[in-house]
């Protein structure tokens, strides 16, 4: 390889470059945020209890039939051939003329919901049975149960997963370069089309992929950490354990 | 007495697996009442029953003098009327030991932040735990979890408590800490039904104990008879078994 080839394109092409992999993240990080937006609502949507009978049986039924062949279906079909579909259908068949970069947003956006609605599903099993009796016990609704108690458990058990599909986005967004996306897949063959140095100008793209996906995983290392919190507390005041009377207690309670 | 909560007719299946049957009961204002019996013999089941964890098959429950297995009768407020404890603790594991007791408090009674946290602290500080309001749940030890969870039950200021085998879980040195809170809640004439394993606890502080067996109440009455003269065969053989 020739380094002076590499250090030549970098200095004659380094907007292009900074451009396609500003436009990779962008459409990455919308992308994964409404995505996940979607597998949290479709996983709450999913856990609602089926009443037993009535025309709000059929309602959930039919809802819940609709949700998860969104996710099969999307799940089941390459993002390639979905970017196509989508884009060019969407003009062929509604007469709506996406814009480029709205149809990127849509097609990452809509694949990866199907993902964390998944990964969500998944995020909800997890969670101890006895978090929701407990939380049911003290008279909360199904939403309630959900919002307070189960939903920030989930969120903190899905980070890990949620991080992973950050990363396959941003590598994936590559294939949008089929509907003319300028991201950095795109961007680097217009480079190399110009100078015919296909090895060095990918090596480059080669080299920013990885300087994204690997401090996207840093930095979501990091946030799982501050999830946790802290692994020590501090006490409040008094004797580590109270030693009470009943009298004590009786008083208390009557206070 | 005045009766806060009746049962009449209960009857549980799980599929074909008849667990209750035409259970008869009631709990007076004030009264302490531990359910005894061998496992699997329905004692869990008919607590669940009790707050509608477990959806009754047959019966009533009569709550105020209104049967709450009424279609439109709702559940949630009734609820917050019995505070539950479990056998395995089920802090909320998001929330420390202060949100663990304020949050119900928030959400579902719509108590200001500030009243919840004055009466939750007053609760913790009943089971000696107001210094760990900071602790996550996962830092405490059994017995302490147990008794931030009997103070998550006791700040929704509920009419009854219910307690389902709260020292099943527990290490052997743990046992005590919880039982004596207990007892200390009993003495002070709040209205207890207790799932229990704990003979010895039940003799001292029960003012009535039901024996359950295969899905039915075989005996009923205060402590002294049941522990000393049993009348029924299977109660005598079961207190044979346990006591020794």
């Amino acid at each position: 390889m020739s380094l002076e080839w590499v250090i030549t394109i970098l200095t004659n092409n380094w907007p292009m470059f900074l451009r396609g992999a500003g436009m990779t993240l962008l459409i990455s990080i919308i992308g994964t945020l409404i995505g996940a937006a979607i597998g949290l609502i479709i996983g709450i949507v999913n856990t609602i209890p089926m009443p037993e009978r009535g025309v709000k049986r059929l309602f959930q039924k039919t809802i819940n039939f609709l949700l998860s062949a969104y996710v099969e279906f999307f799940r089941g079909t390459p993002m390639i051939v979905q970017a196509m579909v989508i884009f060019y259908g969407s003009a062929m068949a509604f007469g709506i003329d996406m814009d480029v970069f709205t149809a990127a947003i849509f097609i990452v956006s809509i694949n990866t919901g199907a993902y964390m609605a998944e990964i969500v599903r998944g995020g909800i099993i997890s969670v101890d049975k006895g978090q929701f009796e407990a939380a049911q016990a003290i008279g909360m609704n199904h939403f309630q149960t959900m919002m307070n108690v189960v939903m920030p458990q989930v969120v903190r058990n899905i980070l890990p997963a949620t991080g992973n599909q950050f990363v396959i986005n941003i590598k994936d967004t590559a294939v949008l370069n089929v509907i003319g996306v300028t991201e950095l897949f795109f961007q680097t063959k217009s480079v190399s089309g110009n100078n015919f140095r296909y090895f060095e100008s990918f090596f480059i793209a080669c080299v920013l992929y990885f300087v994204m996906t690997f401090t996207i995983t840093l930095l979501l290392r990091k946030l799982e950490r501050k999830m946790a919190g802290p692994s020590n507390y501090s006490m409040i005041g008094g004797l580590p354990m109270q030693v009470v009377t009943p009298e004590d207690t009786e008083h208390k309670i009557k206070e | 007495m005045e009766k806060v909560i009746e049962i009449q007719h209960l009857s549980k299946s799980f599929g074909t697996n008849e667990v209750l049957k035409d259970i008869d009961f009631s709990v007076s204002k004030g009264e302490v009442v531990c359910v005894i019996g061998s496992s699997g013999s329905g004692k869990s089941t008919l607590l669940r029953c009790v707050n509608l964890l477990e959806k009754p098959s047959g019966g009533k429950i009569i709550y105020n003098g209104k049967n709450i297995l009424d279609a439109h009768h709702n559940i949630h407020s009734y609820r917050t009327k019995l505070g539950m404890v479990f056998q395995q603790f089920n802090l909320f594991n998001n929330h420390n030991v202060l949100n663990n007791c304020v949050v119900g408090q928030i959400k579902v009674l719509k108590r200001k932040r500030q009243d919840a946290e004055k009466t939750a602290k007053k609760f913790l500080h009943v089971v000696g735990m107001d210094q760990y309001v900071n602790a996550k749940p996962e830092q405490l030890s059994g017995g302490q979890k147990q008794r931030v969870a009997i103070a998550r039950a006791l700040s929704m200021e509920p009419e009854v408590m219910l307690f389902d085998e709260p020292t099943s879980a527990l290490d052997p040195e743990m046992v005590g800490e919880v039982l004596k809170v207990m007892k200390d809640l009993a003495k002070s004439g709040l209205t207890m039904l207790i799932v229990t394993h704990e003979m010895e606890f039940a003799k001292e502080v029960a003012d009535r104990v039901v024996f359950m067996d295969k899905g039915v109440i075989v005996e009923e009455g205060p402590p002294e008879q049941i522990f000393n003269h049993p009348k029924k065969e299977r109660t005598q053989e079961f207190l044979k078994r346990t006591l020794r």
